[in-house]
């Protein structure tokens, strides 16, 4: 193996290269890949396989390589790469990698960019070649938008110069999935930067080509063993001459033609030809051994330990043994059309007995395959592996150790499908996507079971054609830009007063809000106890908003909560609760009544893009007819929720023109007017069971407003608190969370809130599945209060309930705790589940069994605190 | 990826949409004149066709409107979409 002193259209032989591979430096071209600079050098092995830890070398020019994987760590990052897809850079630093990758060890620079763009064409062309570039010009003359992708560095391996005006040409650039109507995703790798393309094309052509395909015999994977074809390449482009002495074993005439060229570059080759009768084949005056294989090869087991080839044992067509030493060994059985992303997106293949491999049939009408991966190849032998009485050597997928050996237990143990081989051996799930053992699998299967060429062909290919990172895959989209950050108007505030933050959906809210030397249980207590016995405030911004407006808006609702909102006098203001069709509880919120066309519906924070397209989904596909229209307005309004005894004295000491006496602006009611000047609107509800307004004012008032409610509760104490605190509180009063105390399975009577349920008014969205047998039987799980016994013990959310403390496992289970917090008012810990017949067991004692104790409460209505509701007009 | 041909906005990727399942399952006129069985009928139980086949999508990145299309399921080929309402594609 060596570097020749001219030749190599890739490699710029006045820029050296220095480079390092598991820790030796070399020397190679500028244009080398690291594979045929570690040729040039005469490394041939230096890999080993996966399982079996058997020395490999190089042995293909292209992705289809299954031996030579590499981590690079200098000048860039990339965990696993063949060897034969690095371009060598100075300094390039190179590990060989055996079978897997690793993440990026700390401390790794990255060092490549990642980029994501989009492009749309009338045609795509992905390969070139003449077969690829005809099309491109045809599409381009008459206007369209051409785009000619290549997966190598230039389109020199096309054999043209010939390059059509009129396209886009992306080389380095590798498809690595089609899909659906014409896209595609496209690999660029150009210098340090991973380029990834989503092409939608009205139409693609497939101008892929083809990938050589080896032929199975024993001990075929020793180092030195490569694809007739890649030497052919290495010498082409890069100078690289294998050699001295070669025997090149082929099915294939055009083998004889690469025996030819390297002949001519100073090579001893000796062909062996399984066909004993070749014609118009040029042997250079060398005769072929037609009619021969090769029944096993030596390898350098010595000093070196590289394990490269020495010697190949022939047998003749009778039988005749023969030995030569060598230190290359080109096999080429066949030329299989590469048809992994035609195959990926559905189409079909047939087998050509002609050229013995797969050809292409009926596929999307918007793709078309052409060239040699139309089927368009020279004269092909069904030869696959050479007969052996010991399989065991005879290696499918180097990259897997798999041998014929294997895929006949396979077989054995009735995996007659290709496709459960596939999975009983992992042959074609390596890195290498199988490109050289998919089609020899198939054909060994069918040869095995004696079904003839082609009756199975190789098992599905899906994508990514070549390994690709996520952090290409992902982009620009992570961090910050992996999704939406919304915060309100007052989030700078929650920021300067040192809020923890909690993610709701895609908004930050308030945690909780923590002085110097809290913890999150003091903090929240000390929330807890300003709203329940001064005041405190809440940014209630991110509650969803919607505007539902139209002569019908009332008839509507009617039809999409489960209790009567027609009959609701402006300016007052109802809960809500909207069901599945299933009957289950799908959100809540409460419903203001802004006019007699007009109503003024909340959500909760996280269901208010569903509540919206749900609305949406109804007016539009059911009920087109009533005269209805909605409007998202969550971000538009800001919501400052004053609640605790003193919330009336704040809110006058900010200053409004609504009288807020409990006479004239009572529970349940709003009121439109001004508060700190700002336009606003006053909404008595309470989610605390404290005197409660929720002020709510257009967006851009809601930072001013804040802060005046701020320095106007200065002298009552006023104290900011978080969602946690707003947790607790409402669960004191037995408000439940929807997604939190329920799940997707639970009714409004499961809940028992049999009372926001007007079963008489007409049909409402879920109505009819409340009386369904399941919905209806006794014995669900229904909603309680839950009183650990030890006052001190918090019972952990999601924890399983039993009737009986057997300690026999397993134990039936009677429900689940959904809500569970310490009280700052009660002075213990106190909790909401689901529980089976819950509603008729209240004051009995249920268990929570733990890893390690058992802790007993007692079930309660879920109302621990205020049950007459005093205080919630202050 | 589908190219989703929206009534209203024309060809669209599939990733502006949202998939609504079966269409033209109408919401029943009485559903209280339905046994238990007839109404988890309508509720639960869909076509599963090899072929041509109509079904629900919605723009929800785009004009937020519902629409219907035909669509092949073994093929995935889309034969034209129809605003709700109308008449499917012959």
């Amino acid at each position: 193996m060596i570097r020749l002193h001219e030749g190599g259209i890739w490699i710029d032989r006045s820029r050296p290269v220095a480079f390092r591979f598991d820790g030796v430096e070399y020397e190679g071209f500028e244009g080398d890949t690291l594979a045929s600079a570690l040729l040039a050098n005469g490394v041939r092995g230096g890999f080993l396989s996966p399982i079996l830890g058997r020395p490999r070398g190089v042995m293909t020019a292209g992705p289809e390589e299954p031996n030579a994987y590499v981590e690079v760590s200098e000048p860039w990052f990339d965990p696993i790469v063949a060897a034969t897809m690095v371009e060598l850079a100075d300094g390039l630093v190179a590990e060989s990698r055996t079978g897997t990758g690793r993440l990026r060890p700390a401390g790794t620079a990255v060092n490549r960019r990642v980029e994501h763009r989009r492009t749309h064409v009338e045609l795509l062309v992905i390969g070139s070649g003449h077969d690829g570039l005809s099309p491109a010009e045809e599409a381009a003359s008459r206007g369209d938008r051409v785009l000619l992708v290549e997966r190598e560095r230039d389109l020199a391996g096309s054999g043209t110069t010939w390059r059509p005006d009129g396209v886009t040409y992306r080389t380095r650039a590798t498809a690595l999935g089609l899909y659906d109507d014409g896209y595609a995703v496209v690999l660029e790798r150009a210098g340090a930067v991973d380029r990834i393309w989503h092409v939608r094309a009205r139409d693609v052509v497939l101008a892929t080509g083809g990938i050589e395909r080896t032929i199975v015999f024993a001990d075929n994977d020793r180092p030195g063993t490569m694809l007739a074809n890649a030497a052919d390449e290495y010498l082409g482009r890069f100078g690289v001459l294998v050699g001295p002495h070669v025997v090149i074993f082929t099915a294939r005439s055009p083998a004889h033609t690469v025996a030819s060229t390297l002949r001519e570059a100073g090579t001893d080759v000796t062909v062996v030809d399984v066909r004993s009768d070749v014609t118009g084949i040029d042997t250079d005056g060398v005769e072929p051994l037609l009619g021969w294989t090769i029944a096993g090869t030596e390898g350098n087991g010595g000093t070196d330990g590289n394990g490269a080839l020495t010697a190949v044992h022939l047998e003749g067509p009778s039988g005749e043994r023969r030995t030569i030493e060598c230190d290359a060994l080109l096999v080429s059985g066949g030329w299989n059309p590469d048809l992994a992303l035609w195959r990926s997106i559905g189409g079909g293949t047939r087998f050509d007995a002609g050229g013995a491999c797969f050809v292409p049939t009926d596929g999307p009408p918007w793709l078309r395959v052409v060239g040699s991966a139309a089927g368009e190849v020279s004269a092909g032998t069904p030869y696959w592996f050479v007969p052996a009485e010991d399989y065991s050597r005879h290696f499918v997928d180097l990259q897997r150790d798999q041998t014929v050996a294997d895929v006949a237990a396979a077989l054995d143990a009735g995996l007659t499908s290709v496709e459960h081989v596939k999975r009983a051996t992992h042959i074609g799930t390596a890195v290498d996507q199988g490109r050289t053992s998919g089609v020899i699998t198939a054909e060994i299967v069918n040869q095995l079971l004696e079904t003839g060429p082609g009756a199975q062909g190789p098992s599905n290919a899906r994508p990514p054609s070549l390994p690709v990172s996520y952090a290409a895959l992902a982009g620009p989209y992570r961090g910050d830009l992996l999704d939406p950050v919304r915060t309100t108007p007052m989030h700078q505030r929650h920021v300067e007063a040192g809020a923890v933050f909690e993610n709701v959906g895609q908004w930050k809210r308030p945690w909780y809000l923590p002085r110097a030397g809290e913890s999150m249980d003091d903090a929240v207590a000390r929330e807890c106890l300003a709203v329940r016995n001064g005041v405190g405030v809440l940014d209630a911004t991110t509650l969803g908003k919607i505007e539902v407006v139209g002569a019908d808006a009332s008839v509507f609702l009617d039809r999409m909560y489960t209790n009567r909102m027609s009959n609701l006098g402006v300016g007052s203001i109802r809960y809500g609760l909207m069901l599945g069709l299933d009957g289950m509880v799908l959100d809540d919120g409460v419903a203001m009544r802004v006019a007699e066309d007009g109503f003024f519906v909340t959500t909760t924070t996280t269901g208010a893009a569903m509540v919206l397209d749900r609305f949406e989904e109804w007016l539009q596909t059911e009920w087109s007819d009533l005269r209805v229209s909605c409007t998202g307005v969550t971000e538009q309004w800001a919501d400052v929720a004053i609640a605790g005894p003193r919330a009336r004295d704040v809110l006058s000491a900010v200053g409004t023109d609504v009288d807020l006496s409990n006479d004239a602006f009572p529970f349940m009611t709003f009121r439109d007017g001004t508060v700190a000047g700002a336009s606003a609107r006053i909404a008595r509800v309470s989610f605390t069971g404290e005197l409660s307004y929720e002020v709510m004012v257009p967006g851009w008032y809601g930072l001013h407003v804040w802060d005046a409610v701020i320095a106007a509760g200065e002298p009552f104490g006023i104290t900011p608190y978080g969602t946690e605190t707003m947790h607790v509180l409402r669960a004191e009063k037995g408000f439940v969370i929807v997604g939190q105390d329920t799940d997707g399975t639970v009714t409004p009577f499961d809940l028992g809130m049999d009372r926001i349920v007007n079963m008489s008014k007409g049909d409402f969205v879920g109505r009819r599945s409340l009386s369904r047998s399941d919905t209806s039987r006794p014995g669900r799980k229904q909603l309680v209060g839950l009183l650990p016994e030890d006052r001190s013990a918090l019972l952990p959310e999601g924890a399983q309930l039993v009737l009986e403390d057997t300690g026999a496992i397993p134990m039936p289970m009677a429900g689940h705790v959904t809500s569970s917090y310490r009280s700052a008012a009660l002075g213990r810990p106190f909790a909401l589940a689901m529980l089976e017949n819950g509603h008729a067991l209240y004051e009995r004692t249920v268990f929570v069994p733990l890893l390690d104790r058992t802790i007993a409460a007692t079930v309660a209505e879920p109302l621990f605190y205020d049950r007459e509701g005093r205080r919630r007009d202050g | 990826m589908l190219l989703v041909p929206c009534p209203w906005c024309g060809p669209r990727d599939e990733i502006e949409f949202r998939y609504g399942g079966q269409a033209h399952v109408a919401y029943p006129t009485d559903p209280d004149a339905l046994s238990d069985a007839q109404w988890a009928d309508f509720l639960f139980m869909r076509d599963n066709p090899r072929g041509a086949w109509s079904e629900r999508w919605v723009h929800t990145a785009g004009c937020r409107r519902w629409f219907n299309l035909v669509r092949d399921t073994s093929t995935y080929e889309i034969r034209g979409s129809y605003r709700i309402g109308e008449e499917p594609p012959a």
